[in-house]
């Protein structure tokens, strides 16, 4: 999607705030998300939305406008409601409906550390599949514009880069309109380096290089 | 007094309390591991541990996830670490232009300004300028290495290390290793803290 989360090379942004400290959180509230994000148990369909897309689907006034931790809640709430878990007359009261169902969590003070410690690759070691390019080999980033969830920046489609790393076969992550990740499609994946120059034009330093890892189905010999 | 935001968490949090759907101290126990287990420290023991043994440095450039692990570092978003190397020559900065993607286990939760429009926007099209906001200028034959780590690749920056430190211990040496620094926003000195 060419929504405003992809916002690699946009200018007009305002400065960078570069003081800050290295504590996580900087409010109580940012805290308590986090942490109540990451202790609420699975929910709802299983089969769901990727949750990239979900963020990326924001209106982008909302999603220049609130804060990291803000949007995590605004799409776990979103989420909730979707699975009619939770309602709007809730939310504004603070208090559950007595009469909406109770649970158990299956997140617990026992087994958060084993959550929050799982590795959840993405990539298929079970699946042998003959790469098609290889380190050293000019490629170009397809100009394409789907209109789901994608791991293809903007600002590389169309331009010209050299394959720098095979990282080897990874499910892919790009989505169908609504948001779900596409069928079974592993692939590999690679390092592409992009010079300055190609990306940004004749003003950009000569030495000065972009990179980022794309999926096989990204990427057309050049 | 508490903004709406906050008083937002809090309803919601209380809502799903009364549920069953979360346990307030499992909330507790999220918010002490980020304050005191995961975050930039581990990525400084790395760092260190790099600096003074050449045989640790040697396998973490050629396999960062397992070299991190040695040290108990590894997990959920760092399940495939590339560690890149700053020299006199080449400076490597991370962003990731489309999320917030960034090595936790190492680094812990991104700074705000990591997540910001402005740092994403403009690491990849002026990344010498952004350098310039943080304070470090670079010569213009030092390559400027940037990485989008949109996808599933976590990066970690290996600065150089100060002249001057030849006679510090490991553990001294990782307390000047700032969580900018393993960004690739800031060099590392000597006192610790930026340097330009």
């Amino acid at each position: 999607m060419n929504g405003i989360h992809d916002m690699g090379g946009m200018q007009g942004m305002g400065p960078i705030e570069v003081h800050e400290d290295e504590r996580p959180f900087h409010a109580e509230w940012e805290a308590r998300a986090w942490g109540l994000i990451r202790a609420t148990g699975p929910f709802g369909p299983t089969r769901r939305r990727n949750f990239r897309y979900e963020h990326e689907n924001l209106p982008p006034a909302q999603y220049l406008q609130m804060q990291y931790y803000e949007r995590f809640i605004k799409v776990l709430v979103d989420r909730l409601m979707a699975a009619k878990l939770l309602t709007q007359a809730e939310l504004d009261s603070g208090r559950a409906d007595p009469a909406s169902p109770r649970s158990t969590p299956s997140v617990t003070p026992a087994n958060i550390a084993e959550q929050l410690a799982r590795r959840r690759s993405l990539r298929r070691e079970d699946v042998k599949i003959r790469p098609q390019f290889k380190a050293g080999q000019r490629v170009r980033a397809r100009n394409i514009n789907p209109v789901g969830h994608t791991r293809l920046p903007r600002y590389m489609r169309g331009h010209r880069g050299t394959i720098v790393a095979d990282q080897g076969v990874f499910d892919f992550q790009d989505t169908d309109a609504e948001g779900y990740t596409l069928p079974d499609r592993p692939q590999h994946v690679y390092t592409v380096g992009f010079t300055a120059r190609e990306l940004w034009g004749e003003a950009a330093n000569a030495r000065d290089m972009v990179h980022a890892e794309l999926w096989e189905d990204y990427l057309e010999r050049a | 007094m508490p903004s709406d935001v906050a008083l937002r968490v809090k309803a919601l949090e209380s809502i799903l309390v009364e549920k069953g759907m979360v346990d307030p101290a499992t909330i507790d126990a999220v918010i002490e591991t980020y304050e005191s287990k995961i975050g930039p420290r581990n990525g400084a023991r790395v760092i260190a541990r790099a600096w003074v043994n050449p045989d640790y440095k040697k396998r973490l450039l050629a396999d960062a996830t397992a070299t991190i692990a040695e040290l108990g570092y590894g997990g959920s978003q760092g399940e495939h670490m590339v560690v890149v190397e700053n020299t006199p020559t080449v400076h490597n900065l991370v962003v990731c232009t489309l999320c917030s993607c960034y090595p936790w286990p190492v680094l812990g939760l991104p700074p705000t300004w990591y997540k910001s429009a402005p740092y994403r926007s403009r690491a990849v099209i002026d990344p010498r300028g952004v350098l310039r906001e943080f304070g470090v200028t670079l010569a213009d034959d030092v390559q400027v290495r940037v990485w989008d780590s949109t996808a599933e690749i976590r990066y970690l920056v290996l600065p150089e290390r100060p002249s001057g430190t030849e006679g510090m211990t490991e553990e001294a040496l990782a307390a000047l290793v700032t969580r900018d620094a393993m960004v690739g926003v800031a060099k590392v000195s000597r006192s610790g803290g930026a340097a330009a």
